[in-house]
């Protein structure tokens, strides 16, 4: 086994040494450093973002909070606006309901009146002409005269019983 | 087996490339060496490259290089805490050493410096000192109370202490045999059964084709696998030393 032969230890021995050793000086004086400091600036700019980013945020959750208090406010507003709006029309209407129904009111008991007493005249016109229709009529029919108070008196009696 | 001087053991042989003497000691620039120096350069190279262009968003590349750097990072701070940054630089330097160590390895006619227990025994010695050495600046004598398991009758003391100290001692050995034993085993292995294939045909080399390509797969996983159970156990050692119990 050539692992085992005494005479190449002291060459590999002494080249392990010289190259370890200078791969130890290069690792940490060149190597080591630079990856160090590239991955700490890395971090650094992770952590500087992050932050940036965390406050960029904490901006927009306050630009938010106030669109949304106006939002809010002009809703607000706007119903207060309606609200007085509607209260105000419903009063409004109500009056001219009101002023409009008592005018209807007062032509229709006008006219009620107007009615009655057309009823009345015309009630009396009637009892007038049938009278003198009964009177005509019977005189035509029976062959004699019949006096106005008779005829006046059955249609009286006829129109009674025909209101009754 | 295959042709001569090619058997699975074959790809494991120190070859001198350059001989190099210090003194009276040889220190030989070999292939190890070799793959060694190009885990040095590749490594660098992979991170610095990666990373040259320091964009906030990274690219495909340079995800790759923080993902490694990330990687290590939680590994240690989940077994150590935030004690153990300052070994951050130690524990990622073995964690790619290794990882690249064994990838290189994968490809064909390359040579795997983990699979030297040398080599690994090594890195495992030097982190157990390491750690032990931690260890006692960190806690003066108070140290050796981590021999002694917390919650156990002083009868079983005499049973214990020595149980613990052979297995705080033997951590290197364990260390360093995992990786060592994995890397060479999975290597003789492929070589074995890519040598089937000649041997076999093109009919009859189907068969441990299919397997070879699984089990390059199934390496390219330990190779990974065993980087990070070297770093983890590290970690954990680390984590001893600062904590003891």
């Amino acid at each position: 086994m050539p692992q085992l032969d005494p005479s190449t230890f002291a060459p590999q021995l002494f080249w392990l040494l010289v190259t370890f050793v200078l791969l130890y000086l290069a690792m940490w004086k060149i190597a080591l450093p630079k990856i160090g400091s590239i991955l700490q600036d890395r971090q650094e700019r992770i952590d500087d973002d992050l932050e940036k980013a965390e406050k960029l945020k904490q901006d927009a959750e306050a630009v938010r909070e106030a669109y949304e208090k106006t939002v809010a406010e002009g809703r607000n507003k706007a119903q207060e606006t309606i609200r007085s709006a509607s209260g105000k029309m419903a009063a409004e209407a109500a009056a001219q309901h009101a002023t409009l129904t008592e005018k209807l009111n007062a032509q229709t008991s006008e006219a009620e009146t107007r009615i009655n007493a057309a009823k009345e005249q015309a009630l009396a016109n009637i009892r007038t002409v049938a009278t003198e229709v009964t009177q005509a009529a019977a005189g035509k029919l029976i062959g004699r005269d019949i006096s106005e108070a008779d005829a006046e008196k059955a249609v009286a009696s006829i129109l009674d019983e025909e209101r009754h | 087996m295959a042709a001569e001087g090619h058997g699975p053991l074959a790809q494991f042989e120190i070859k001198t490339l350059i001989p190099l003497k210090l003194g009276e000691i040889d220190v030989s620039f070999t292939n190890s060496a070799l793959f060694m120096s190009l885990t040095l350069v590749l490594v660098t190279l992979f991170l610095v490259l990666g990373m040259r262009k320091r964009a906030l968003v990274p690219g495909r590349w340079q995800s790759m290089a923080e993902m490694s750097y990330e990687f290590v990072a939680n590994l240690l701070r989940d077994t150590v805490g935030s004690e153990g940054r300052k070994y951050f630089p130690l524990v990622f330097t073995l964690f790619m050493f290794i990882l690249f160590g064994n990838m290189l390895g994968m490809i064909p006619y390359s040579f795997t410096f983990t699979s030297h227990v040398i080599v690994t025994f090594a890195m495992a010695l030097a982190v157990f000192i390491g750690v032990t050495v931690l260890g006692f600046v960190k806690h003066g004598f108070h140290f050796f109370s981590f021999f002694v398991p917390p919650g156990v009758s002083v009868v079983l003391w005499p049973l214990m202490i020595p149980i613990e100290i052979i297995s705080y001692l033997s951590r290197p050995i364990s260390l360093s045999v995992r990786l060592f034993a994995n890397l060479t085993a999975g290597h003789t292995m492929l070589k074995v059964f890519a040598g089937f294939i000649i041997s076999l045909g093109v009919v009859g080399g189907v068969l441990p084709f299919a397997f070879v390509v699984a089990l390059t797969g199934l390496e390219l996983l330990i190779a990974f696998l065993q980087a990070y159970v070297f770093t983890i156990l590290t970690c954990f050692y680390i984590n001893d030393a600062l904590h003891l119990h």
